[in-house]
């Protein structure tokens, strides 16, 4: 399929994405104006604490949000096809295209794979739903492509776990099967939602191995979800990091972790214990992330930040100042560096 | 280090669970959460104890506290110039001891009574005890608030009103309002958002140093582990598989298993790609923990002497212990680039 689309190609384009909650103590701001883009074949990671609204820009684009959420007007999400494109933020949820993008051309993988399964079907019944729903395939047809699928993820005696009951296997394995069912119908993009946190680091290592693997073998793009630098660091080609429903900083993966630009990637780089280096006293980001409900106005870090700049950070909201290629730092700081 | 007394010895420490898997609850197994576990914690340090799920690392903490009931083995606690069984205290006894050891909980939203006011989650352990009453209780819970950084404000609020690095607070105030000379931390951060965590990191280092604390530090996380401890010991299916000073540790493991479990630690450094080493299969069942080495199903450097015999925890050079037959002969893999110990 898409044989024309190169690795590279721009697949998905986020523009001033934004959503609201409905909530009884007021209207939640989640996602404030964020915008990036996901190449084919490539990796970009969303990093960020409780709060910074990754999950949620992830459920806008599979339209998977619930009903008391609401997506801005200004909002603009594209995917592009090898024959055209179509706008996500246009389509309705339960629409026949949507369905036809969620879990065919774009699929998603979640945390904790024993939630996201039903105990009462087998793991087979359930990784096949996606090929079934989205290919026309014969059952028997949709198992014995399954179990290769099980198998090509590594899950040992396939046939058999296809099967077992969710509960019957491992935490890994779950999330092996999971990533099976999500991959059998060569989605152009992959959305994992903080896919290893739940698991031990042996674990979690593998994980990200096969999704390496299966990134290069399926030319597929990702968008990696965590809230773990080290984990991006080792997965991402280009990162995006949110704080409180904005993109603070975002760029090539090296640059932004090698070379960060804003005070908030700055601090979070400095607060994080690392094994080669423990003589340093870590240092600490002053203050508590503030409740959703009580949003900082301006940049939303500047509570927190040390290079507050008064009467500018709390009033008005920084644009993404480009700082090199490709690096953009939405902080004030930056924003002499546009004219040159 | 070297030259100051044991705090803390744990001698063969063993807690088995019965399984009931069938209707009428009669036992269909034993697992062997923690199998034979002997170590000693020094005066002021930090002893890390790393495993991954079901390696029995929180359970050992909790038989420590008799917060668990041991199967066997014998805890023993330097108190008063004195040495305490603390596995054969009982009732009152056991009770009057408690306030020496102490535990820090993973999660600070459900670890705090929601009813109380902080004031009084803090004050509980000292008068359930009994060891202070009236305006002194005040007075200790107001001046391990402040130690803690609390706000004494809020001191007459629910913890429902708090974020988690402080509800932690919170939780390691009640824990040291009593004085104790020992704390278990069990994943005191892995619960909270990275921008915090430095902050629970810091303060748990400054409590040791200003009051002499000593702790055991559960935790998965090996870089939350490698920053605060002075030692680590690794655990695998209910045993001990290594123990050394940390720095050591982490540059030259003894054992595979150690090798393994570093070698999959993601670093913030695209440039420095996780090479993990492979794993065979997956954890096995506690319930029927293999013969021998208990790691052997998953070693790369396997023998047939594995299989059969038990290796015993050897050590290899000052302090550096590891169970494995072939600690002496394997040239094992550590953590890329970490300089030896000053």
């Amino acid at each position: 399929m898409e044989l024309s689309a190169k690795s590279g190609d721009k697949l998905l384009e986020v523009t001033d994405l934004g959503v609201s909650f409905r909530t009884d103590e007021g209207l939640i701001r989640a996602v404030d104006g964020i915008s990036f883009t996901v190449h084919r074949g490539r990796t970009l990671g969303i990093v960020g604490e409780s709060g910074s609204g990754k999950s949620v820009t992830a459920l806008s684009i599979m339209r998977l949000l619930p009903d008391t959420a609401e997506i801005n007007a200004e909002s603009v999400i594209t995917l592009y096809r090898s024959d055209g494109l179509v706008t996500i933020t246009e389509l309705r949820p339960n629409s026949r295209e949507m369905r036809r993008i969620r879990g065919g051309e774009i699929a998603m993988i979640f945390q904790e794979p024993m939630s996201s399964f039903s105990p009462v079907y087998t793991v087979g019944n359930q990784v096949s739903e996606p090929i079934l729903v989205h290919r026309g395939i014969s059952k028997q047809g949709a198992e014995r492509f399954i179990i290769e699928m099980l198998d090509r993820v590594g899950i040992p005696g396939a046939a058999q776990r296809f099967r077992e009951y969710p509960f019957q296997l491992s935490g890994g394995m779950r999330q092996r099967a999971m990533t099976a069912g999500a991959i059998s119908t060569h989605p152009a993009l992959l959305i994992a939602d903080e896919p290893t946190t739940a698991l031990d680091v042996t674990i979690q290592a593998q994980i990200l191995e096969l999704l390496r693997e299966l990134q290069r073998e399926f030319q597929m793009a990702i968008i990696f979800i965590t809230h773990n630098l080290a984990v991006i660091a080792q997965v991402a080609h280009e990162i995006v990091v949110m704080y409180l429903g904005c993109i603070m900083e975002r760029g090539p993966v090296r640059e932004v972790l090698r070379n960060p630009q804003h005070p908030y990637t700055r601090s979070l780089l400095a607060a994080i214990p690392r094994i080669k280096d423990t003589s340093d006293r870590l240092r600490a980001i002053k203050g508590e992330i503030p409740s959703p409900l009580e949003r900082p106005g301006g940049c939303p870090f500047h509570t927190r930040c040390q290079q507050m700049i008064p009467g500018r950070c709390a009033e008005h909201k920084p644009d993404a100042y480009p700082v090199g290629p490709d690096h953009f730092s939405s902080c004030f700081l930056h924003e002499e560096v546009r004219s040159d | 280090m070297t030259d100051v007394p044991d705090l803390l010895t744990v001698s063969d420490l063993k807690v088995y669970f019965p399984m009931r898997r069938d209707l009428f609850g009669s036992t269909q197994g034993i697992v062997r959460a923690v199998d034979g576990v002997s170590f000693a914690v020094r005066k002021g340090e930090t002893l890390g104890l790393v495993g991954e799920s079901g390696s029995g690392k929180t359970t050992t903490g909790l038989a420590i506290l008799r917060a668990l009931e041991p199967t066997s083995g014998r805890v023993t606690f330097r108190v008063n110039e004195q040495t305490v069984d603390v596995t054969a205290l009982r009732g009152k006894e056991l009770r009057q001891f408690r306030r020496h050891m102490q535990m820090i909980f993973q999660d600070p939203y459900s670890s705090l009574n929601p009813r109380m006011t902080v004031r009084d989650i803090i004050a509980e352990p000292l008068v359930a005890s009994g060891l202070a009453k009236g305006s002194e209780v005040d007075e200790r819970v107001r001046e391990t608030a402040s130690r803690c950084r609390l706000d004494l404000e809020y001191l007459r609020r629910f913890p429902h009103a708090f974020s988690g690095g402080q509800r932690q607070r919170i939780g390691i105030a009640r824990a040291l309002v009593s004085n104790p000379e020992f704390v278990v931390c069990d994943e005191p951060v892995t619960a909270l958002d990275v921008s915090i965590q430095a902050e629970i990191l810091n303060l748990l280092m400054d409590l040791q140093r200003d009051l002499g604390l000593t702790y055991l530090l559960i935790a998965h996380d090996l870089s939350v582990v490698a920053y605060i401890s002075h030692r680590v010991a690794v655990m695998y299916l209910g045993q001990l598989m290594e123990i050394a000073p940390t720095r050591e540790l982490f540059r030259a493991p003894r054992h595979p298993y150690t090798e393994a479990l570093m070698s999959a630690v993601p670093e913030v450094d695209p440039d420095l790609p996780l090479k993990p080493v492979q794993l065979r299969g997956e954890i096995p069942d506690p319930a029927d923990p293999p013969s021998g080495c208990r790691f052997h199903t998953r070693c790369r450097y396997v023998q047939d002497v594995c299989r059969s015999e038990v290796p015993a925890l050897k050590e290899l050079s000052t302090g550096h212990m590891a169970a494995c037959h072939f600690a002496e002969e394997l040239e094992l893999r550590g953590v890329r680039g970490l300089p030896p110990a000053p």
